[in-house]
């Protein structure tokens, strides 16, 4: 399938200036190297700076995932090349049970946060906004600079912390005390726990300053015509991301501080009544682990969200663009993200119904918690109402899109479960958890970063990926996933609970060594696919076929009438003025009307 | 055709003054995160140490009022470009939230003295809260105080004549912000601990 079988209708081509131009921006001024690629403060250098930081972590985070996967299908059996990998942490080819704790906190931590929230929102947030609102970069590009180096600080530390002599964190990513509170309370605990707070306390300022720049970026620097209901949704998206970002981390902050105060200053906010083997009972009277829980997920759950936001815009995008057809129902999907970002700081409760929490507020969590499912379930509606008798071309970033969908509904579907408390107790911390949130946040997400890697392509870097192994990457990837996390929900409904080193003492569990074995196999095969995408990736930057014309989708939005690479400035001239929303597809008889276009005499008018 | 029009970008509100109202929302939720916290720990009834105030409390509250007071006339004072009083102005606003820090730091020492220990072993939360939110609103006066020996400095650059009055009003709307924070929790301790 070639991408350059798109009719151009010839209305959208005010600024094209050459179909191989080199775009030399507005400002243009000398560049060095260093201020080229490494201390840029170019919004799209920034954003594939994300964007490769957050490749090389969901690398190591997924590799992490097959450590820990051959320890759960084969518990008993050694492997001497995992001794050669880990060395003492795998002594005799056999992961400790202490490194497995290590690797499934490093896994989550940095899945969670650098790759599905640095660099999913980092890299498309900072590449899209002023592309697609029609500015010449963000509205503070040092900030912005700084925003990614805290980032990679950040990102650095944490690595860091893998070499340490008693291991990196291991008391889950959610860092509950007393686990990460007490140096005492395991070795994963002492230094591991040290670098890991600092580390996320940077990731915190990184997100606070790059939130502050989204935002500032999108209500003040729009261009002329785009007021906020001509927007494309990833902008919409990517806003209530930076809001709840902005909103959430603080607190999330506020929490760490205090744990700080209990690791490294004697204070009680989160220990008591505590005795440590070796060390005896601890003076530490008075505090309350619950109260982690809350600061927590008060930033936990709306940071589910923070994930899942900047894939739903881009996914809505992406759809809309290869069905031919305006996306259904605009201005619901702006009001159901704004009730998801609402709701999504009232519902945090639901991860502790089994904390002890007074069973009569959780009543009130549960109500709340199943609201979010109206505006979610309008999402999915909108979405398939858009494919409906659409013309749908079958590129890689919509089968990605089309991916997103389906295992947003089905991981969607049993949080409606889990949102009941009376089910959850039961379900709470059994591997139905870690297959309802992977399918919807985990495996969506990263479907929702490469739907749109694949579909921004052209445009970052001039060429496109190769489509043949783009659909092989898609369908492995797409039949891996529910392949290793479908199984999850008959394990987890059978009781059998997460984060445990080996299951084969439990008489209950013998039934599923097969499966589990299943489950690996197919995840180290997802995994070796990701290598081809990532091949795909690196390769098609230097060899891939070039981009020929401005606007290779066909699409109605901005970032197309730049120049195919475009400089720093984004546009040759002046900016575009915005004459229409971002949806005329297929209207009045035409493909498509860039949003450029100034509406002409007899058209039907609706935005 | 006549797609491309002027490169005006439409700036309704000066970027730095509508970056520094995200921070200040940014801000607010991390004491609001604290406070609930307090009052979290505090509804558990487990082991909750209940003591008064310490007085001082009661001055550095004027002080920071008083600085509020002065940071406002400094405004003033440079859009009336009258810099010299604006130069004095500034100062005073900085003594006064260096005096303000002082004096919550004796606060600290007054409870420590009465028994009630903030950090360390067998401190009770409900100091430790105080201290640790106190703590952190005293660092975020301290930036303010850092911001105006900068402003201060650029009042006796002579060589490069800066009219824009924006950096004053970020200055002093953070300050407001600030003290206003502080009578936010001042109210609030008075409450829940009475
Ligand atoms: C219909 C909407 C949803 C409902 C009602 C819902 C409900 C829940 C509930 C009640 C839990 C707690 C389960 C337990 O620990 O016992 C949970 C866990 C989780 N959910 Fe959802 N959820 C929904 C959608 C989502 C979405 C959209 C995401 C992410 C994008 C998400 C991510 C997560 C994560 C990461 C966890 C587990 C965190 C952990 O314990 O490590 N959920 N969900
Ligand atoms: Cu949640």
């Amino acid at each position: 399938m070639s991408n350059e079988q798109i009719v151009h209708t010839g209305t959208s081509h005010g600024t094209i200036h050459g179909a191989d131009d080199h775009g030399h921006g507005a400002h243009h001024h000398h560049e060095t190297f260093i201020t080229k690629y490494i201390f840029s403060q170019d919004h799209k250098m920034i954003a594939k700076q994300f964007l490769i930081t957050g490749m090389t972590w969901a690398v190591l985070g997924g590799l992490m995932s097959v450590l820990f996967r051959i320890q759960l299908a084969y518990p008993d059996q050694n492997f001497p090349i995992l001794e050669t990998l880990l060395g003492h942490w795998a002594k005799g080819g056999h992961i400790t049970a202490e490194a497995y704790y290590a690797l499934v906190t490093i896994h989550g931590t940095v899945m969670v946060f650098f790759v599905l929230t640095a660099g999913l929102s980092g890299t498309f947030s900072n590449f899209l906004i002023p592309l697609q609102v029609g500015a010449r970069d963000m509205a503070s590009p040092f900030m912005n600079m700084l925003s990614y180096w805290f980032f990679f600080t950040s990102a650095l530390i944490m690595l860091s912390s893998l070499f340490v002599e008693t291991g990196p964190f291991s008391g889950g990513w959610t860092a509950y005390p007393p686990l990460s509170a007490l140096g005492s309370a395991s070795p994963g605990s002492k230094t591991g726990m040290d670098l890991w707070l600092i580390s996320m306390a940077l990731f915190v300022v990184s997100q606070l300053l790059g939130g502050l720049n989204y935002i500032a970026t999108i209500l003040n620097m729009r261009t002329k015509g785009m007021s906020m209901t001509r927007l494309p949704l990833t902008i919409w998206a990517f806003f209530f991301t930076a809001v709840l970002g902005v909103l959430s981390f603080p607190v999330l902050l506020s929490g760490f501080i205090l744990l700080i105060f209990d690791r490294n200053f004697g204070t009680s906010f989160y220990l008591s009544d505590i005795f440590v083997n070796g060390i005896g009972a601890l003076p530490n009277e008075g505090g309350s682990p619950i109260l982690y829980q809350h600061l927590f997920w008060f930033l936990g759950h709306p940071e589910v969200y923070i994930i899942i936001l900047p894939g739903m815009g881009m996914v809505s995008e992406i759809l809309s663009t290869n069905s031919r057809k305006p996306i259904f129902g605009y201005m619901a999907m702006i009001g159901s993200l704004f009730a998801i970002a609402i709701l999504s700081f009232l519902v945090w409760a639901h991860h502790m119904f089994v904390s002890g929490l007074n069973p009569f507020l959780g009543s009130f969590f549960v109500l709340l918690t199943l609201l979010i499912a109206v505006p979610s379930a309008i999402k999915v509606f909108n979405w398939l109402t858009t494919l409906w008798r659409g013309n749908i071309r079958f590129t890689p970033a919509m089968l990605y899109s089309i991916g997103f969908v389906s295992m947003f509904i089905s991981g969607g579907l049993t949080g409606i479960w889990l949102g009941n408390s009376a089910l959850d107790i039961h379900l709470h911390d059994t591997y139905f958890i870690i297959a309802h949130f992977h399918l919807v946040m985990g495996v969506a997400g990263i479907f929702g970063m490469y739907a749109g890697i694949y579909h921004w392509y052209p445009k970052m870097f001039g060429r496109y990926m190769n489509n043949t192994l783009a659909y092989i990457h898609f369908w492995v990837t797409f039949a891996g996933a529910y392949l290793i996390f479908w199984p999850m929900h008959y394990e987890g409904l059978a009781g059998m609970p997460r984060r445990y080193y080996d299951y084969t003492n439990w008489e209950s569990f013998k039934m599923f060594a097969g499966l589990n074995v299943f489950i690996s196999i197919v995840a180290i095969i997802v995994f070796a696919v990701q290598l081809l995408f990532l091949f795909n990736f690196f390769y098609s930057m230097y060899k891939g076929r070039k981009v020929a014309s401005q606007n290779p989708w066909g699409s109605t939005t901005l970032e197309w009438t730049t120049p195919i690479n475009p400089g720093h400035g984004n546009w040759v001239g002046e900016i575009p003025e915005v004459h229409r929303w971002a949806y005329d597809y297929g209207k009045d008889g035409k493909d498509f009307i860039a949003q450029t276009t100034p509406v002409g005499a007899g058209e039907t008018v609706n935005h | 055709m006549m797609a491309t029009v002027s490169d005006q970008q439409r700036k309704r509100i000066h970027p730095h003054k509508f970056s520094l109202w995200v921070g200040m929302a940014s801000i607010l939720m991390m004491f609001a995160g604290f406070t609930s916290a307090y009052i979290v720990k505090r509804n558990d009834g487990n082991n909750w140490l209940e003591f008064t105030l310490p007085p001082v409390f009661w001055y550095s509250t004027v002080v920071i009022l008083l600085s509020s007071l002065t940071i406002f006339l400094a405004t003033k004072a440079f859009k009336d470009r009258n810099m010299a009083r604006y130069r004095v102005l500034i100062t005073i606003t900085a003594a006064l939230g260096v005096l303000f820090t002082v004096l919550q730091w004796t606060g600290f020492e007054y409870l420590q003295n009465h028994g009630v220990k903030l950090i360390g072993s067998n401190s009770n939360p409900a100091g430790s809260f105080l201290g640790v939110i106190t703590g952190v609103h005293m660092l975020h006066v301290l930036g303010g105080v850092v911001v105006l020996i900068v402003l201060f400095a650029r009042a006796y650059n002579s060589r490069k004549k800066n009219y824009s009055t924006v950096p004053i009003e970020v200055a002093s709307t953070y300050w407001h912000f600030v003290d206003a924070i502080w009578i936010y929790l001042f109210i609030f301790f008075n409450i829940v601990s009475a």
